[in-house]
């Protein structure tokens, strides 16, 4: 029986000796802070154009996270091809026939990824506030304000989440073609656009991404954001959810089908 | 040791196994042998717990692969020589697999030296030619230094060197005590490594049984006999009085007999009675290829027939009528492959003529490279020797 920690050590290896991992982290890192950065200094040179209503619910920790809308595409490529480098290159075959218990390899591979987007994703979270704070100036807030740590862990749980969620679904798939082209245009038009309809917007609230980017928001209806029936930690749950269903659905797959 | 009991695999309405019942034991090299699609690497895949299959099952050890204890210290495979992640160099793809059981990294670049990539393992795997992907692949069954040793056509891609090289290696493996399974579908490389040969077609046992056993099971050692050249009565006498004993004579392309069911002194004696002088009487064992070919060759025939009716009818019509030329080369090839020859895959006019195209086969080849394209189409009208291959023709059938 593969231990554990060997699984883990293993998976460690693998996903720190292929480049793609290198380029899509940095690129979630670097298109979160940079969009972000460029958000806060546009509002914080413009805040005056701003309407009252919006001034008065200006929520300067979610300006600051921003650039999440694309970074969190990278975080996507990051976790499909963890799991999906797998299938197109055949390393599955060798990998279970090493690792029989495909639990153990499914999840001993999912928790190093994840541990290494989450890790990455704080690291995002924090250099985005602190870099948008410091943007936004007069407007902006501080760590120590209520809610505000809070919402900068938040965004790296969100980043490690949406990550882990693509694994799932990589999983589900067995290919990393499928999984890119079904989950970058949901998460970068199909969710963004059913959030603004009105009749859609309901069932919107609960896709993993909005339901979980309500973590990163201090003031609950800041800008254009509408009333949710949860909180930013239900919200988190909700994506959570989606996260386990897609483990669970990818996990079913890889147990009953031929590698 | 790997043990499979009553194996079968359907995918949908294909059978790829059928019912598969062998052993594989320690101590040989066991050479596993199939026509391409006949099932071999679907049951490589079962035995490593890849694929499950529909019924039956396969143990490694005593073990389903899945419950083995630390099963990459137990079983090495080599499945698919391409089943790496060309991003990442040879030496980490290594490294990866041996950290999944405790295996040091001085191991990695121990196997490494072995199958000789050492100079090449740190560079991506993706820039690696298909016998380079190989010696990667046998590094990462050697690596946990297991029992039991797999290889899905191992020499694929492999330069000469590289050839004796794994068959000195599956040699040496099975000396240490190891059980090693060894799929190929060239019988010319199993008749120098295997010792035991397990034959499936069509995802059914064929054969199982020692390399020696299974030529003379499978090949009726013949006799060939020859008379005096330019008498051809001679021949035609001795042919008669042969066949009339019980022996089943055939026409060799140089004139010479191919006698089987008789014994050398036997023949030596009839055609002593009979006054006929011999010029040459040798005794003939058929090679693996021969055995091999014959044995498989309905399985292949059945699966041209039944597969490739749909997709390939169309176009072959169209060869016919466009260029006679195109069907010139086929003809002598029949001959040429020798007395067993399987029908080129996908012509469906020979899959009906082979058996006859066999028979023919031995009075064919003084004839078959002279017709002109026109007499193509019908090497089964190549001019049967007059009167013994007669019935000896129903005999080749029979078997």
């Amino acid at each position: 029986m593969a231990s554990v920690p060997a699984v883990l050590q293993s998976e460690w290896t693998k996903i720190r000796t292929v480049s793609s991992t290198t380029w899509t982290l940095i690129s979630a890192l670097v298109v979160t802070v940079a969009l972000g950065a460029a958000l806060s200094a546009l509002l914080n040179s413009q805040f005056g154009d701003l309407g009252a209503a919006q001034q008065a619910t200006f929520d300067p920790t979610y300006t600051s996270f921003s650039g999440m809308v694309l970074g969190q595409l990278a975080m996507v490529v990051f976790g499909v091809l963890v799991v999906g480098s797998e299938y197109s290159s055949g390393m599955i075959r060798t990998s279970l026939a090493a690792v029989p218990q495909r639990a153990t390899f499914l999840f001993g591979k999912i928790l190093v990824a994840g541990v290494l987007a989450l890790a990455v994703g704080l690291l995002t979270g924090f250099l985005s506030f602190f870099l948008g704070q410091a943007l936004l100036g007069d407007h902006g807030t501080g760590i120590g304000e209520p809610n505000v740590l809070r919402a900068v862990i938040g965004s790296g749980l969100y980043m490690a989440l949406i990550a882990v969620f693509s694994m799932g679904v990589a999983a589900m798939l067995r290919s990393s073609m499928l999984a890119l082209g079904i989950l970058m245009p949901f998460f970068f038009l199909v969710s963004g656009i059913l959030s603004a309809v009105p009749g859609a917007k309901d069932v919107a609230h609960y896709f993993p991404d909005q339901a979980g980017s309500r973590i990163m928001q201090v003031v609950p209806d800041a800008l254009n954001s509408s009333d949710r029936p949860y909180g930013p930690w239900g919200g988190l749950g909700i994506m959570a959810l989606w996260v386990v269903a897609a483990l669970v659905g990818g996990y079913l797959v890889m147990r009953k089908r031929d590698a | 040791m790997i043990e499979a009991i009553g194996l079968t695999k359907r995918y949908g309405a294909k059978t790829a196994v059928h019912n598969l019942s062998f052993q594989v034991r320690p101590g040989h090299v066991t050479g596993f042998l199939g026509p391409n699609g006949s099932g071999k690497s679907t049951t490589m895949r079962m035995i490593l717990g890849l694929d499950r299959p529909t019924s039956g099952h396969v143990s490694v050890g005593g073990h389903p692969f899945r419950a083995l204890p630390n099963a990459p210290r137990q079983v090495g495979a080599l499945l698919d020589a391409k089943a790496v992640h060309g991003g990442r160099s040879a030496r980490n793809h290594l490294l990866s697999l041996a950290q999944l059981s405790g295996i040091p990294a001085t191991r990695v670049d121990e196997v490494l030296g072995v199958v000789g990539l050492q100079d090449v393992a740190r560079k991506r795997s993706k820039g690696f030619s298909l016998g380079m992907g190989q010696r990667l692949g046998i590094a990462a069954a050697l690596l946990g230094d297991p029992r039991v040793l797999l290889f899905d056509e191992p020499v694929n891609g492999l330069d000469p060197e590289g050839i004796l090289w794994v068959r000195n290696l599956m040699k040496q493996l099975a000396n240490e005590g190891r059980t090693v399974f060894v799929s190929s579908h060239l019988m010319s490389e199993m008749a120098v490594t295997a010792d035991h040969l397990i034959v499936i077609g069509r995802g059914q046992l064929l054969a199982d049984m020692s390399v020696k056993d299974f030529i003379s099971a499978n090949s009726a050692d013949f006799a060939r006999a020859r008379t005096p050249d330019g008498d051809p009565g001679q021949r035609e006498k001795l042919a008669a009085v042969l066949t009339e004993a019980g022996g089943q004579v055939l026409t060799e392309p140089g004139g010479a007999l191919r006698i089987t069911e008789l014994t050398l002194p036997r023949i030596s004696d009839l055609a002593y009675d009979a006054g006929v002088r011999l010029w040459e009487l040798s005794p003939h064992q058929a090679s693996l290829e021969e055995a091999y070919m014959r044995m498989t060759q309905s399985a292949v025939d059945y699966r041209s027939t039944a597969d490739e009716l749909a997709g390939f009818e169309p176009p072959h019509a169209g060869y016919g009528a466009g260029s006679q030329g195109y069907v010139t080369p086929v003809v002598p090839e029949v001959p040429q492959q020798g007395w067993y020859a399987p029908p080129p895959p996908g012509q469906n006019p020979y899959a009906a003529a082979a058996p006859r195209a066999a028979q023919g086969a031995p009075g064919a080849p003084a004839q078959a490279p002279a017709p002109p394209p026109a007499h193509a189409p019908a090497p089964a009208t190549a001019p049967a020797p007059a009167t013994g291959p007669t019935k000896s023709d129903t005999d080749e059938d029979a078997r």
